[in-house]
């Protein structure tokens, strides 16, 4: 087991420094931050422009640069932002929440419809039940979800007035981006919990407890879904990196004031200590996320760390 | 008895998923083939008398016209060619590079094989989306720079599932006694091995057209991907989007079209799936 944990740990490591170290070196190609901060500042000589470069630590050699930024990410300090100079973690700070809280949202929205669906076509295996709900989820898939939350934001928000189309303000402002991702995922959740439903069915404690009298009730939500329960928890789990990527795609049509919005506005003004963290952070969290599923199976599995 | 009275009907499901899976790919197929009959007038005519007529009431435009006047059936069929185009050219690529990377390291493994599993690992650990705004951040948006960014980030699926099946046949007989008579590898690998592990990634394919094509239109619609002057699906929605509270049909229909496209694409490749795997092992 420990031998499972250290390889597992040390492949998450590894992620994590290609996945720095790729988009540190990458992003010095996006252009000279020094010439976009003097941009407006009426005329700029050369020496302007290498005081600028001092001043945000761009005449240090690449390596050196990526040092500074990997001893950041432990004291979380990402440095400022090139506009305004705010401190990027306070920045990170104030948008991490708002996706987490709209990524829970989601996930709840999802399993609260996937599970009763799912085990509702597994039951129905073959029937017109499990077919419609096979149909639903492959219309679910197809679904570009940016149009999906245009689409919702015009009938509650335009037609019905009941939501309003963008921003955070409250739980009214929450029902449609978390409605959005929330249909999205549960279009694979479905499937999921179908198959893992089917061979749960199959297996004899579930032909006892029908035996024995329990309501079909009791038998699917007690029985059969508490022990499909670990493998649909690991494929929740890996779905996290899906879900986050929907995220910041629904937070810009939303204008919610989560990483997505950050990052895409830091695309814009090229301020790439802010693009650069929200990257890190996410995939920091990703592969923590992978990492726990990983060992919270191969603790459920042994089969799993022997591999 | 009533197991068998439901393989039936899911049989005949089966086909009734095939056929309007064909009829809608090849519906929206035959559209962009034939873009240049049916709408003889052009994509960009602009109308400034007309703008922003509803559909469905003047029959010179039957979807409406957009804020400049322009078609906007005409502008959905022209988008169709740009995401039919990024989605299989995207997949054509990805997968003759996944194939040759998985045929290799899955049968010398070794240090390459460890070298591309691992890049697959932190690939995983990239959504699309970030992967994206850095790539396009960094070497600019684009039509190719478009069809670059899906191969790079989806090679690896063709490597993983490649790399998967030969790990198993390498150690089949066939493939043994193919080795003991002398066959050269690159005949082991693409005569012997390629064929018999061909199916999955038929499927994987038809799939991540599909998947592609919804890629492609968000990144569009996020002013990241295809040039805004070309009409294509994403860009309409993002144009569309300003217009939302008094002309719905600019943002309804580009999204409907990207919707059946890619739903006729999944269908087929649904049925695509269980037909190659019957046990339905495979089928999620």
């Amino acid at each position: 087991m420990a031998g499972f944990l250290i390889k597992r740990f040390l492949q998450a490591v590894f992620v994590v420094f290609v996945v720095t170290l790729t988009v540190s070196y990458a992003i010095r190609f996006t252009g000279d931050p020094a010439l976009m901060l003097a941009q407006g500042a009426g005329s700029v000589t050369e020496e302007d422009l290498v005081r600028i470069r001092e001043g945000l630590g761009l005449n240090q050699p690449f390596l050196s640069q990526y040092a500074d930024f990997i001893k950041g990410m432990f004291t979380l300090d990402f440095g400022r932002s090139f506009l305004g100079g705010t401190p990027v973690s306070q920045l990170i700070a104030s948008a991490l929440p708002a996706t987490m809280l709209l990524a829970f949202a989601s996930l709840i929205v999802s399993i609260a419809i996937s599970i009763p669906l799912g085990i509702r076509a597994a039951v129905a295996r073959g029937k017109w039940a499990d077919q419609t709900i096979r149909i639903l989820s492959l219309i679910g898939l197809s679904f570009p979800n940016f149009w999906l939350a245009i689409m919702l934001v015009l009938l509650f928000s335009i037609v019905l007035k009941w939501l309003p189309p963008s921003g955070m303000d409250g739980f009214a402002s929450f029902i449609m981006p978390a409605l959005t991702m929330g249909i999205i995922l549960t279009a694979t959740n479905v499937r999921l919990v179908r198959t893992a439903m089917l061979e749960t069915l199959q297996s004899q404690y579930i032909m006892v407890a029908r035996a024995k009298g329990l309501s079909e009730t009791k038998v699917l939500y007690k029985h059969a879904l508490r022990n499909c329960a670990i493998p649909l928890i690991t494929y929740f789990g890996l779905q996290f990196g899906g879900l986050l990527g929907g995220i910041v795609v629904v937070e810009l049509v939303f204008n919610w004031p989560g990483m997505g919005t950050l990052a895409f506005d830091a695309v814009a003004s090229r301020d790439y200590p802010v693009l650069q963290a929200v990257i890190t952070v996410l995939s920091l969290m990703i592969v923590f996320v992978n990492l726990l599923v990983d060992i919270a199976y191969g603790l459920v599995d042994p089969r799993i760390r022997t591999e | 008895m009533t197991t068998k009275a439901a393989n039936t009907r899911f049989a005949r499901f089966r086909n009734l998923e095939f056929i309007l899976g064909a009829l809608l790919t090849g519906g929206i197929c035959l559209a962009v083939v034939f873009s240049g009959v049916l709408f003889p007038g052009g994509v960009d005519k602009i109308d400034l008398l007309a703008r922003l007529t509803p559909p469905f009431v003047n029959w010179a435009h039957p979807l409406g016209t957009d804020p400049l006047g322009r078609d906007v059936l005409a502008r959905v069929v022209a988008g169709g060619k740009i995401s039919l185009l990024v989605g299989l050219t995207s997949v054509a690529g990805a997968v003759v590079v996944g194939v040759v990377m998985g045929l290799v390291s899955g049968y010398y493994r070794g240090f390459w094989d460890m070298l591309v599993m691992r890049f697959a690992d932190v690939q995983l650990a990239l959504p699309f989306i970030l992967l994206a705004i850095t790539f396009i951040a960094i070497v600019g948006g684009g039509l190719t720079n478009t069809i670059i960014l899906l191969i790079v980030s989806q090679w690896v699926q063709y490597a993983r599932l490649v790399r998967g099946s030969v790990l198993s046949l390498r150690e089949r007989e066939f493939i043994q006694s193919a080795r003991a008579i002398g066959v050269r590898d690159y005949k082991i690998l693409f005569q012997h091995l390629l064929p018999n592990l061909i199916g999955p990634v038929i499927v994987l394919m038809t799939l991540n057209v599909a998947n592609n094509i919804l890629l492609e239109s968000s990144l569009t619609f996020l002013g990241l991907g295809v040039d805004p002057l070309i009409p294509s699906w994403g860009g309409m929605l993002a144009d569309g989007r300003t217009y939302l509270q008094n002309a719905w049909w600019v943002s309804v229909f580009p999204g409907l079209a990207i919707l059946l496209t890619v739903l006729g694409l999944n269908l087929l490749g649904d049925w695509l799936r269980d037909s190659l795997d019957p046990t339905g092992r495979t089928s999620r």
